[in-house]
């Protein structure tokens, strides 16, 4: 059951950043200040562990580009979807798009009934 | 009532640069790549100065600086460096208008606040590590009759600082006075949301502050945060944010083996008794003002009173009551004296509200007050204005469950003492917490049951030197606020002292 999107928007800066930087990864985080902005960093910048979970792959063109979650986080955040989308503006956190004046922000809906039945979680 | 003219007007009592180098060994000193990036104020949308865009050549030069400097202002006297404090805490107050117009106007806050909270408490909060630091004493154990244990503080050496963009010079100098006290140089990063007040404040101490014993690097995260907090040239990292950060500074630290304070937020919880309404009284309108107070800073407060919740035989009146008080919020131009909540401090935080808001409306939650954007007009249509929002739902939405850091609170009801304590504690956070009651007994259990750091009795939003703050769970580690955070900015040192002329026997 796919978790996570993009937008048409959000995938062109992620060809942008990936032609600049290389492979990468989001994590979404929580709590203050920029919490529930979803991080963009260089692949394995980051370093998941058996407390993440791994909520899907954003596919851009050729390349494939992994979205986590703290499972704690995901505890509360299961019954959403979510949609990365990009928004002018000044994020801090030591995301790549932040020096472009563009945020990562994430869109969320409820997983319908019929998601939740068939899903794989 | 009274409204400053904005910074660059005729009449303002503050006047931004056009542009912000970096402060490195005591002056101010241009980026090596040269490269600058247009600061906006969230009042009106419109940019106002330009800020050195730092990369890890500027962080280096400003860790060369601050290694330069750390010896010599690590073997000052306490004495001497408490008089630096003091003198910071002075100049801040003589020019106090000045630091809280220049506030507001990089950040958006009601200037109301910058006056009476932002700018107060940095004074105070100076003068307090400095009686803390006079006032620190080691210790001396006697092991045996012979041998004798001193223990003795030590400053780490060069600190990095990484500073969030809520409070840009209060939390600045929560983290600023306990690390000069303890007689270590720091090499600071503002946000990048708002990089500029400092600088005013940087200018007006320059004079007060040995070169290279405190740097700015601005910058954003990627570029220069992140170099600066995986430097193998500090000795210890304070950040206050968000968790994703917060892990990642953590996992640069592990590499390097060197300590962090983090400071990641919260979801608060703020309980209302029934006996709370058991009379209209001046404590009944006390209460009010606290379900109010996540109004304070436009929300954006790690611990912002954010749910709400409130024992269910008092809760028609009790939110009928609080949505009437809600409503007398006036929203206005930040820099007019008589506006209660000014601007979000970015665009970025204003459609971030907004998606909280829609997922919230998308979960059933019901909104029982504002809930939009909001157009103040004129000059202020192009700021970040959102009109303060109660919700009305169940704990486990999503918008009880983030920090929305927004004007934004999320009430719900409970039965019993047990059913509060459970409803308060399910959240993965632990910073802040209120507990209302008339029943002292009831406030107490209540205040130790909460899993967090901080919880205000009968009161909220109070923010003293000399009470500590810090969270529970995954709101981060460290206290600040108080005496002890000297000791997250020290070593401890050992001398095991032997009086014994004898040998042990051994060999």
């Amino acid at each position: 059951m796919p978790r996570v999107a993009l937008t048409p928007e959000a995938a062109d800066v992620l060809r942008g950043l990936r032609a600049d930087h290389g492979d990468l990864m989001f994590h979404q985080s929580g709590g203050c200040c920029d919490g529930s902005a979803p991080m963009c960093y260089l692949a394995g910048e980051f370093r998941t562990g058996s407390s993440d979970v791994h909520l899907g792959d954003l596919a851009v063109d050729d390349f494939v580009i992994p979205v986590w979650m703290s499972a704690a986080q995901f505890e509360y955040w299961s019954h959403t979807h979510l949609t990365i989308d990009v928004v002018p503006g000044r994020g801090s956190g030591f995301s790549l798009e932040a020096p472009l004046g563009i945020r990562f922000l994430v869109r969320s809906r409820l997983l319908t009934d019929g998601e939740l039945q068939g899903g794989d979680r | 009532m009274a409204k400053y003219a904005a910074p660059g007007q005729p009449g303002s009592v503050v006047t931004y640069r056009d542009r912000y180098d970096h402060f490195i060994g005591g002056e101010y000193v241009p980026p090596t790549k040269g490269q600058y990036f247009a600061n906006p104020t969230p009042v009106t949308g419109e940019d106002f100065t330009e800020i050195a865009r730092g990369t890890a050549e500027d962080v280096d030069l400003a860790l060369d600086a601050a290694h330069g400097a750390s010896r010599a202002w690590g073997k000052t006297s306490v004495a001497e460096r408490a008089n630096v404090l003091n003198k910071i805490a002075d100049r801040i107050e003589a020019n106090l208008e000045v630091l809280a117009v220049a506030e507001t106007w990089d950040n958006g806050k009601a200037v109301r606040e910058t006056l009476a909270a932002d700018l107060p408490l940095a004074v105070d909060h100076f003068r307090y590590f400095a009686g803390a630091l006079r006032a620190q004493e080691g210790g001396i154990s006697q092991i045996d009759e012979d041998l004798v244990a001193y223990h003795l503080h030590e400053p780490l050496g060069v600190v990095a600082q990484i500073i969030p963009w809520n409070f840009p010079i209060l939390m600045a100098v929560w983290k600023l006075a306990p690390a000069l006290a303890a007689g270590n140089a720091v090499v600071l990063k503002p946000a990048e949301q708002t990089p500029a007040s400092i600088h005013v404040l940087m200018e007006l101490i320059a004079d007060l502050v040995p070169p290279g014993v405190l740097n700015i690097v601005n910058g954003f995260g990627v570029e220069a945060g992140k170099p600066l907090a995986s430097s193998r040239r500090v000795a210890k990292v304070a950040f206050t944010g968000e968790t994703t950060t917060g892990r990642l500074i953590m996992q640069y630290a592990s590499e390097n083996i060197i300590p962090v304070t983090l400071e990641l937020g919260g979801k608060s919880p703020n309980v209302f008794f029934s006996d709370v309404a058991s009379q209209r009284d001046a404590f009944y309108d006390k209460a009010l003002e606290g379900f109010t107070m996540f109004a304070l800073n436009q929300g954006e407060v790690c611990t912002c009173p954010s749910r709400a919740l409130v024992q269910s035989d008092i809760y028609d009146g009790f939110m009928g009551d609080a949505v009437e008080r809600t409503r007398a919020i006036k929203q206005g131009h930040p820099l007019d004296t008589e506006t209660m909540m000014g601007a979000q401090a970015s665009n970025d935080q204003l459609e971030k509200i907004m998606s909280y808001i829609d997922i919230g409306k998308q979960e059933g939650a019901r909104v029982l007050t504002g809930g939009e954007r909001a157009d103040l007009g004129g000059e202020l249509s192009g700021g970040y204005y959102v009109t303060p929002t109660i919700f009305e739902g169940d704990n486990k939405m999503r918008i009880f469950q983030e920090e929305i850091f927004g004007p934004v609170v999320s009430v719900t009801q409970f039965s019993d003492y047990d059913d509060a304590m459970k409803t308060a504690n399910d959240t993965l956070y632990g910073l802040g917490a209120g507990v209302w009651s008339r029943d002292g007994s009831v406030a107490y259990r209540a205040g130790r049951d909460i899993q967090a750091g901080r919880v205000w009795v009968n009161n909220y939003h109070a923010y003293p030197a000399h009470a500590a703050f810090g969270g529970y769970k995954q709101s981060g580690i460290g206290r600040e606020n108080h005496k002890m955070m000297l000791d997250h900015y020290q070593q401890t040192k050992n001398l095991l002292v032997s009086y014994s002329p004898n040998a042990l026997g051994f060999f």
